[in-house]
């Protein structure tokens, strides 16, 4: 019988161990499979952030540097910079590149740097226990909103998609979710598409991915996606923020 | 046939000098007194095939150096003190990391914002880590600008020897005098393959570049392996000069171009007929205390003269460890002394009764 489902090469066989129901083992699996399909996973180098992902190099199957909190950006500007002909990713949290490395992230989009930038908002800092992020929505507890992020105290969440689409050296920003299949199907494709766009040469894309978060959320892994579905989609709709080919 | 000198600024020197020693990647920000090394690298980078950034902090410019190093490039960044300041946690990063990078600072007064003008107020944070964690950086201090070229050239092959970050320690003397110099030609020494880089995994498997430790005793163990490598550092690569201090009394023992001054005022003394020497450590980290150490054994007593309040001091004091007397004279705040001003203290101490 053919084999039509299987790990991916881009991927170790090791069992993830991110906690059930969260975003990061779903999102490694979709950029592990695009970096197969595109045939590119011994010219990729990723960039592990600060945060859960930093164990990304526990999993994927392919060169992985780690960096310091914030600064994959710089990090991929050098790579890519010196390494022209290679593939360069990085992945990045809410905390890592909505915070602390605001500054990096939105120059190393003015500069128009060729490389693929994959940010996951869980609306939290995840491995730290969830405190507020810069993505934290009004109202929702953290363990540094105990009463509910406030707008006069804690001001409003930051919109980092639609913040970098007015950055004239950004190619494509799309933001994508992972609480439907289909949503998940689009996550798939617009990794692929910020992939492709590296490897025509097209300049800086970021794909920001809506991801659950369970265990800091305090919900079970369903309601968790209810919870992207009902309340986080209202402040971060999903959709293509810019595509400059297209003169979106 | 007489050899060709080289006149050009301090700044220029060290970034003409990183270019012939295969630097092809450069990340700066703008900053008082280096920004000619920037603008330098603006122009002579793509000719040498290179890449030149000018990054949006010092702060990337550091980490795209961390990032350069990672693909197996020569890298460099420069700034001064506040900048440096800016690279420490990157710095830890590229020592715990293991990779090789090499950063000038051309120090300015401080602290805080300072001003601009020379000092050497940066030596606790070169020396003794500036960072998190249990780390050390190579440190040079040139004192004219044949030291801030052949350094520079040293500075690559030593960060790639060990893989560790090497810091060229100058100062805006330094940075923006002028001088003639010989330009040494580079030449490549037997180094070790840069086995360890991450650049696509094509015929091979993996690698992971990182200094996150998590699993129990790996951290220990891993510093370990770099205090290793700091003690090799500390039995092989000890720079120092020396001037008169055979039959010296007195030695004057100051780095950069705070010993520059002092050799003035120490060589008019000796015209006279006073016994003062001139000791200058060339390498901060490692710290020649070895040699110190036997001289104090030998009865000379020390006095430590620095554009600070008193850094350095400490090490020589620690060098001495109470065998003989060490005195200490620094103008902090960016001033920089005359040789007139050292010549009148150092008679003072000289002639001071014990």
């Amino acid at each position: 019988m053919e084999k039509t489902f299987a790990r991916p090469r881009s991927l170790k066989t090791v069992p993830f161990r991110y906690c059930p129901g969260c975003g990061h083992s779903l999102i490694h699996r979709l950029i592990a499979e695009c970096i197969d399909e595109l045939g590119i996973r011994e010219k990729v180098v990723g960039i592990a952030p600060v945060g859960c992902a930093v164990f990304s190099y526990d999993y994927f199957n392919f060169d992985i540097l780690e960096s310091a909190h914030g600064r994959p950006p710089a990090v991929a500007t050098a790579l890519k910079r010196v390494m022209p002909q290679k593939i360069i990713f990085s992945y990045q949290g809410d905390g890592d590149l909505a915070a602390i490395g605001t500054s990096e992230i939105i120059h190393a989009a003015a500069r128009g740097e060729n490389i693929s930038v994959f940010f996951v908002n869980n609306a939290n800092y995840g491995m730290t226990g969830g405190q507020m992020a810069p993505t934290t929505i009004l109202g929702q507890r953290t363990t540094t909103t105990p009463g509910g992020r406030s707008a006069a105290t804690e001001g409003y969440p930051l919109r980092v998609s639609e913040l970098l689409a007015t950055i004239e050296g950004a190619s494509f920003i799309q933001r994508v979710s992972l609480d439907t299949y289909g949503e998940v199907t689009a996550a798939k494709s617009a990794i692929s598409r910020a992939f492709r766009g590296q490897m025509e040469g097209r300049g800086f894309s970021l794909v920001e991915i809506l991801s659950p978060c369970p265990t800091d959320w305090g919900f079970s892994p369903k309601a968790s996606l209810e919870w992207i579905r009902t309340a986080m989609k209202k402040v971060y709709p999903t959709g293509v923020m810019k595509d400059r080919d297209k003169g979106i | 046939m007489r050899k060709k000198l080289l006149f050009k600024k301090g700044n220029e020197a060290i970034a003409e000098a990183a270019i012939l020693a295969g630097c092809r990647f450069y990340a700066g920000y703008p900053i008082t007194p280096q920004n000619e090394i920037p603008e330098y690298m603006a122009r002579r980078m793509p000719e040498a095939g290179g890449v030149f950034i000018q990054a949006e902090s010092e702060i990337a410019s550091i980490n795209m150096v961390y990032g350069a190093s990672a693909a197996g490039v020569r890298a460099m960044t420069s700034s001064s003190s506040p900048g440096i300041s800016l690279m420490q946690e990157a710095i830890s990063f590229l020592a715990g990391a293991e990779l090789p990078a090499v950063i000038v600072n051309i120090q300015r007064g401080g602290p805080g914002l300072g001003n601009i003008t020379a000092s050497q107020g940066d030596y606790f944070q070169a020396v003794k880590g500036g960072g998190h964690g249990d780390y050390r950086c190579l440190v040079y201090s040139p004192f004219n600008l044949q030291e801030s070229w052949d350094l520079t050239m040293l500075a690559f092959d030593k960060a790639d020897e060990y893989r560790i970050p090497v810091m060229l320690l100058g100062d805006g003397v330094i940075g923006q005098m002028m001088e003639p110099f010989r330009p040494t030609k580079y030449v490549r020494p037997r180094l070790p393959k840069k086995d360890w880089i991450v650049n696509g995994c094509k015929g091979r498997a993996p690698r992971v570049i990182r200094s996150l430790c998590m699993g129990p005793g790996e951290l220990e163990q891993k510093n370990y392996d770099l205090c290793k490598k700091y003690d090799a550092i500390r039995k092989k690569e000890v720079i120092f000069d020396e001037h008169n201090v055979d039959d010296a009394g007195l030695v004057v023992v100051a780095f950069g171009v705070a010993a520059r001054i002092a050799l003035s005022a120490v060589k008019e003394l000796r015209e006279q007929g006073r016994k003062v020497g001139l000791f200058r450590p060339v390498t901060l980290f490692p710290f020649p205390e070895k040699r110190i150490a036997e001289m104090a054994r030998k009865g000379k007593r020390f006095m430590v003269v620095e554009m600070n309040a008193g850094q350095m001091v400490e090490d020589v004091r620690l060098a001495v460890s109470g065998a003989s007397g060490v005195t200490f004279y620094g103008r902090p705040g960016g001033v920089v002394f005359t040789p007139e001003e050292l010549y009148k203290k150092i008679k003072a101490e000289y002639s001071r009764k014990k």
